[in-house]
């Protein structure tokens, strides 16, 4: 057993772990989210496969996979299919540092955030791949915007997580759930409300979710970058997109609030529960709010947003320098 | 990208590459339909992008012609009229009219009183339901999903009610020469009441949750301002003229039916952009309300087909006249001219969506894609009707 060093195999194991729950939670996001905006529609959402409906992803899952993988004419071949393996696997990358519970973490590094959001910053690699090698015009387009509107909300993405950083003194993530407390008013949204709003804004349009899921605008790109994906290719893009979301609430409920900390119910509970909210919201925000234009979409980030960040990022720096003074 | 492949298929067809001759080097053109998501229906728009911003738009049409014209060559008068209902699926009633008026006027046709109410109410239920459909498709087109399941849920109320009379649910083709084909009776009525409340109480929810989102706001407000002189060179009608503060209706402008009877305000914008179009529309939906309740209270008993009105046989009088009516989409005109026969030996329609449409052209130049369909759903076009 020596030959296979543990932390090697915690690794593998959780990497397995991660994978199967990745899969777990797209079918039940497709659920939830067909489930929510049926009653937000005042439909009753998929209801025949299943009590209530909770089959019908599998059997979307299962349509999806049967489907023929279409290439279109003039594509590249080998950059198109790469597209949507290179937006799913970082994503599995990114499960690995989540401190889930107390101790409960696949990977224990206390550079964690960092890898997040270096890995975060490949998916923007894919949108690019997807519209350039498709050889198709909506694509393009898409594919253009994608990229224009992720490297713009990197930024202020970056620096509201950066406040939270300072106060914390640590880019682990499980030190920077450790530093808060059980209660609500002991969480890091209490202390930077500010960064929390940037944030959650940030990564609506980092995740490229309706309001601004401008890279797919469909009634004006069709489907943009990935217009010519069919069967598991569109699926991966699809998956990406929900466990891209399961990520930043993730990340979300880590910094701002107080992670796996609650009363009476084990840690984990707590930290799904907060999750589930997390991206309870962000599903209400798509099925309520019309889409905003791509110049407006830059608009709030360079004009709104990234001030905002820089100002809360200054203002955190001085208040934590006083503190160590004080 | 591999360049041994054919790439001979993204040259486009004729009307594409004639397009691409005076387009700027570098420029991406850009075929928008005829199957796109925000084109409803068959509609093809060929755009020259410079970047994200629309040098030029040049709509073609034809994908869905049908023939109605011709088809009136070879049809007698009364049954051409189930054609009408298909030209425009939105406001079928209103082509009903349309038709059917021109022949009664050239035949000199007096429509009972009773039949003229029903026309009326009938006519601007059909115009509520038209509008909704636009209502919901141009929120879809913004990106907003969920209205339009609210707008087809008040619109299914409008259709289970013309159904009852009219025996169809979309491509009516209910008015005769000389009246309409049923009476609305009691239970129909019964609904129409009840639906005049309920849906006064839906539409100031619509203004709270979706008129008034900031969102909605941004994206229309000041965009495809068409200016009153462009709108008449164009022949621009119906919302899109009042839109821009042109106060040009039909039902006021050369009043017919019973319309002189009833009190409505005739709503126009001053702010000539995709947002005064849409507050015209909102607003009109009230005063169809408006006009259907009092239509309601003074339709009088009696006969709703004049007696002995024309059979499928009838000869229509020489001579030639003209119709128009109120549309959801514009002015609505049938022109006829009978050579004595039992088919009318020419008829012309008008679609005022034809003129609207032309209007996109220059409204969309030098704006972003986003807000170039933006501009085409705020037209409200219906293609069948375009194309006829």
């Amino acid at each position: 057993m020596n030959a296979i060093p543990a932390e090697l195999l915690r690794i593998i194991i959780g990497l397995v772990a991660v994978a199967v729950s990745v899969g777990l939670i797209g079918l039940v996001m497709v659920w939830v989210e067909r489930k929510v905006a049926g009653h937000i529609q005042r439909r009753p959402g998929p209801f025949e496969v299943g009590p209530s409906g909770v089959l019908q992803p599998l059997c979307d899952a299962l349509k999806l996979v049967g489907k023929q993988l279409f290439m279109p004419n003039g594509a590249d071949p080998i950059l198109f299919w790469l597209a949507p393996v290179l937006s799913f696997l970082p994503v599995l990358l990114l499960f690995l540092p989540l401190p889930v519970g107390d101790g409960i973490q696949t990977l224990d590094v206390n550079l964690g955030l960092l890898l997040i959001l270096a890995f975060s910053g490949l998916a923007v690699l894919s949108v690019l791949l997807a519209g350039w090698a498709s050889n198709n015009k909506y694509g393009l387009l898409g594919a253009a915007r994608g990229v224009a509107q992720a490297v713009a909300y990197e930024i202020p993405l970056l620096l509201s997580v950066l406040a939270v950083a300072f106060v914390s003194g640590s880019l682990d993530l499980a030190q920077v759930v450790k530093l808060q407390g059980t209660w609500p008013w002991n969480w890091n949204i209490m202390t930077q409300p500010l960064a929390f709003l940037i944030y959650i804004v940030s990564a609506l349009g980092e995740t490229n979710r309706a309001p601004f899921d401008l890279p797919e605008a469909e009634s004006e790109l069709t489907a943009g970058f990935h217009t010519e994906y069919s069967g598991m290719g569109f699926g991966l893009f699809f998956l990406a997109e929900y466990a891209n979301m399961v990520v930043v609430c993730s990340v979300a409920t880590a910094l701002f609030l107080g992670g796996w900390h609650g009363p009476v119910l084990p840690g984990p509970v707590w930290f799904v529960l907060k999750v589930s909210a997390l991206m309870l919201l962000m599903v209400f925000a798509r099925w309520t709010y019309p889409r905003v234009r791509f110049d407006q979409l830059l608009v709030i980030n360079w004009k709104w947003l990234l001030p905002l960040a820089v100002a809360n990022l200054l203002l955190t720096a001085f208040f934590v320098k006083l503190a160590q003074f004080a | 990208m591999t360049t041994s492949q054919n790439n001979d298929h993204l040259a486009g067809d004729f009307y594409t590459q004639n397009f691409a001759k005076t387009a700027k080097d570098g420029n991406l053109i850009l075929n928008l339909g005829p199957q796109h998501p925000s084109t409803h229906g068959v509609l093809r728009v060929v755009v020259e992008l410079d970047g994200e911003y629309v040098m030029r738009a040049e709509p073609i049409l034809g994908y869905l012609h049908r023939m109605h014209e011709k088809m009136a060559e070879v049809k007698t008068a009364a049954q051409f009229i189930p054609n009408m209902g298909r030209v425009d699926y939105g406001h079928a009633l209103g082509w009903n009219w349309a038709f059917v008026g021109a022949v009664e006027k050239l035949a000199d046709i007096e429509v009972p009183e009773r039949a003229e109410y029903v026309r009326v109410i009938t006519c601007e239920l059909n115009r509520i339901a038209s509008h909704l459909l636009w209502w919901g498709a141009y929120l879809l087109d913004l990106g907003a999903f969920t209205p339009i399941m609210y707008a087809f849920d008040d619109r299914e109320k409008v259709l289970d009610i013309l159904q009852i009379p009219t025996g169809s649910r979309l491509t009516y083709s209910y008015f005769r020469i000389g009246g309409v084909a049923q009476d609305l009776n009691a239970d129909c009525i019964r609904l129409i009441r009840a639906f005049i409340p309920w849906f006064r109480s839906r539409l100031p929810m619509y203004k709270d949750l979706v008129s008034d989102n900031i969102i909605l706001r941004k994206r229309i407000e000041g965009i495809g301002v068409i200016e009153p002189d462009a709108c008449r060179r164009f022949g621009a009608t119906g919302p899109v003229a009042r839109g821009s503060g042109i106060n040009y209706d039909v039902r006021r402008a050369t009043p017919y039916s019973m319309y002189p009877k009833l009190d409505f305000v005739v709503p126009t914008s001053e702010l000539k952009d995709a947002r005064g179009r849409y507050d015209v529309r909102m607003i009109e939906m009230e005063q169809s309300l408006r006009i259907i309740e009092q239509a309601l209270d003074l339709m009088p008993e009696g006969e709703v087909l004049v007696k002995g009105a024309p059979k499928p046989s009838w000869k229509v009088p020489k001579g030639e006249a003209y119709f128009a009516v109120e549309g959801a989409r514009g002015k609505i005109g049938a022109y006829v001219v009978s050579d004595g026969g039992k088919n009318i030996y020419r008829t012309k329609l008008r679609a005022p969506g034809f003129c609207n449409l032309s209007l996109f052209a220059e409204v969309s130049k030098g704006t972003i894609l986003a807000d170039a369909v933006a501009i085409l759903g705020s037209l409200d076009l219906i293609i069948p009707e375009i194309d006829r």
